[in-house]
């Protein structure tokens, strides 16, 4: 088996509680946003990284770059401890593993032309002399199917489609290996969807990329991962090979999920599995296992309520991974 | 058979736009009916004008910079709600025809509390003391499943999940017992369980209340599993209309075939998607004759000249010259 290109071993991070009373009172409780993710992705794979608002999956992203510091955990890229290097070590390193954000609208300067937008992390990182700048810039509009005429417009000149062709290629200038796709394509409407999914799995395959790609539509990961992780309330409930998630996922979260993704088939049998209640608080997470009190499980009882299920694996399904008490008994 | 209980016939919107860039012909000549107890999808993407045709409907368009052309119909009962003087239209809003919109937060308001402004419906439509408004609030919240009604009715807006939000917009929606409900992509801004919720609950209710809903959604899905009927917008136009089981089955239009094989699967394995090439032209130069011929892979002279009408019969027409010349359709596009 090939080393994992990134590594993250027991990843926390905490938002420490706002103090309520224009800032007099006494401090609420923390949010644990992140609360020990281990997850590993092989170079040249993707993982889908699934979960509602408010699970912590972006957080997982940005941590993973340090564009926010951790609690506490491991990230190894490449065998380096990401959060051990020096300021200068970062920024070399920052060249290998790049973000392409959901809204691309406000991730990027409205005062910059796209190809002065695309020519700043070439610069930065001397990649390029400048005589050959244009060129370089060109070329990368090409890859993501622009025009080298859009070199000279303003992201407010573009449709969201256009715009978010803009981030990718931004992420793409300093030749990465690794890109932390954030919602990359929630933001679009179906068919432009479609284009950049395809561009995404294209610049993959062409340029050997990893991928974190992290969104709340499982329908959408379903035609990039390889390995999907299922987040809840800050930790992973389920994690498998993407084809075991999809045909037999073990955690009731997982099972739900799926179910309730609205199929584009009339036909569909409908055997939704609705839960009750909202998502609790990331700042107050029910004891033992995070989802026991919207759990439609049979099997539900007590242990649930008072012991935290590890992320185990489940028997008979290679790579296949879940937080549940019950992951192998039939709902 | 039954007549409709809303007609929409030739609706036009337009916008002046700032700048000087013209007009833009958001809405575009729509026409579609909507039947007693039944549930109508719009679907569309961004810009398409499935929210201004809903928003028309009650005449809830900023004047300026909108206007609703003369000639566009919207009739209700009988009476054309375009013409009709304001008190007129006023005790049709809210009280026959009611209207949820995709963000609760900014629909409701901050500084009352949810009770408040369910019962304010009542108040002004039925004519109910406080009390009794009050209590039908707490009756609304229950009906809408909120927990704790009782309790809940004293709450503010912020105090709520967005869930919670929802089906208090719902309530706030249901509580003169409406004959339409107009519900603008009433779960986009939901997590997909919340959504099932919130669908299942919009099914019960409307079960329970014998009304007719007007879903306007981007989502496929949702269509699928909520609409008897779907209206397909593009450009500003109805591009086709049908039964949710043959739009699905037999789409006529080469958008809705490919709006339809765009949709990421969660039951097909990993695998390249069908894109639309290009993207949806600007409101303020729709493309001339078929205004889907830049991005359509049939695409022929005819289609670039001369605007195709609603084509076809038994209730399953659309504006596509293929209706007309299928062999003109090509295998692999």
């Amino acid at each position: 088996m090939t080393a994992p290109l990134v590594d993250i071993r027991d990843l926390v991070k905490h938002y420490p509680g706002e103090r309520g009373l224009l800032g007099l009172g006494r401090p609420r409780a923390p949010v644990r946003a992140v609360d020990g993710v281990s997850l590993t992705i092989a170079p040249g794979k993707t993982l889908g990284l699934v979960g509602e608002s408010g699970s912590g999956k972006s957080t997982v992203g940005q941590t993973v770059l340090r564009l926010q510091e951790p609690t506490a955990g491991r990230v190894l890229f490449e065998g380096a401890d990401v959060f051990a290097l020096g300021t200068g070590e970062m920024r070399a390193l920052r060249r290998r593993m790049q973000i392409v954000f959901q809204d691309p609208y406000s991730s990027l300067n409205p005062r910059m032309t796209v190809g002065r937008t695309l020519r700043e992390p070439l610069e930065i990182h001397r990649l390029a002399p400048p005589a050959q700048m244009d060129t370089r810039v060109t070329a990368l509009l090409d890859e993501v199917g622009l025009d080298p005429a859009f070199a000279g417009r303003y992201p407010h000149e573009l449709s969201g489609g256009q715009r978010q062709r803009v981030g990718i290629a931004r992420a793409l200038s300093v030749e990465p290996r690794f890109i932390v796709c954030d919602e990359p394509v929630s933001a679009l409407d179906v068919s432009v969807q479609a284009q950049v999914l395809n561009l995404l799995a294209d610049l993959q395959q062409k340029r050997r990329l990893t991928y974190l790609f992290i969104a709340h539509d499982l329908a959408v990961v379903r035609h990039i991962a390889d390995e999907v992780a299922v987040m809840y309330l800050g930790r992973i409930v389920e994690r498998a090979p993407a084809a075991a998630i999809y045909s037999a996922p073990r955690h009731p979260y997982t099972r739900a999920l799926l179910s309730a993704v609205p199929e584009p088939n009339p036909r569909a049998a409908r055997d939704r599995i609705v839960l009750s209640g909202d998502i609790p608080s990331p700042a107050h997470p029910p004891s033992g296992c995070p989802f026991h009190p919207r759990c439609p499980h049979p099997r539900k009882n007590d242990r649930c309520r008072t012991e935290v299920p590890a992320l185990r694996a489940v028997s008979g399904s290679p790579g296949h991974f879940a937080a549940c008490h019950f992951a192998e008994e039939p709902m | 058979m039954t007549e409709p209980l809303l007609r929409v016939r030739d609706l036009k919107t337009y916008f002046v736009t700032d700048r000087g860039s013209g007009t833009a012909q958001a809405v575009d000549g729509v026409s579609f009916d909507l039947y007693p107890g039944e549930t109508l999808g719009i679907v569309g993407e961004s810009g398409c004008g499935k929210t201004v045709t809903s928003l028309s409907i009650l005449r809830l368009i900023p004047e300026p910079p909108g206007h609703i052309l003369p000639g566009s119909l919207v009739e209700f009962e009988g009476r054309n709600l375009l013409t009709l003087a304001a008190p007129e239209l006023r005790a049709i809003r809210g009280n026959q025809i009611a209207m949820i919109f995709q963000e609760p937060m900014t629909s409701l308001n901050p500084v009352f509390t949810i009770g408040d402004q369910i019962a304010e419906a009542a108040i002004i439509h039925q004519r109910l003391s406080r009390k009794a408004a009050r209590a039908r609030a707490i009756e609304m919240l229950r009906l809408v499943g909120l927990p704790d009604p009782a309790e809940r009715v004293d709450h503010y807006p912020h105090q709520l999940s967005g869930g919670m939000r929802q089906r208090v917009m719902i309530a706030m929606a249901l509580v003169c017992h409406p004959k339409v409900l107009i519900a603008d992509e009433p779960t986009t801004a939901l997590d997909v369980t919340i959504q099932a919720q919130i669908l299942e609950l919009l099914d019960r209710l409307q079960a329970e209340l014998g009304m007719a809903v007007l879903l306007i959604t981007h989502d496929l899905g949702v269509v699928a599993g909520q609409a008897d009927r779907v209206v397909v917008m593009y450009a500003g136009q109805v591009v086709e209309t049908a039964t949710t089981t043959e739009l699905f089955d037999r789409p006529l239009h080469p958008y809705t075939e490919g709006l339809i094989a765009a949709v990421p699967r969660i039951d097909a394995p990993k695998s390249r998607l069908q894109a639309i090439p290009g993207q949806v032209p600007a409101a303020t130069a729709w493309p001339s004759g078929c205004r889907f011929h830049p991005r359509c892979p049939h695409a022929w002279a005819k289609c670039t000249i001369e605007e195709p009408p609603l084509l076809g019969e038994g209730g399953h027409t659309a504006r596509c010259w293929l209706v007309q010349e299928p062999a003109r359709r090509r295998r692999e596009p």
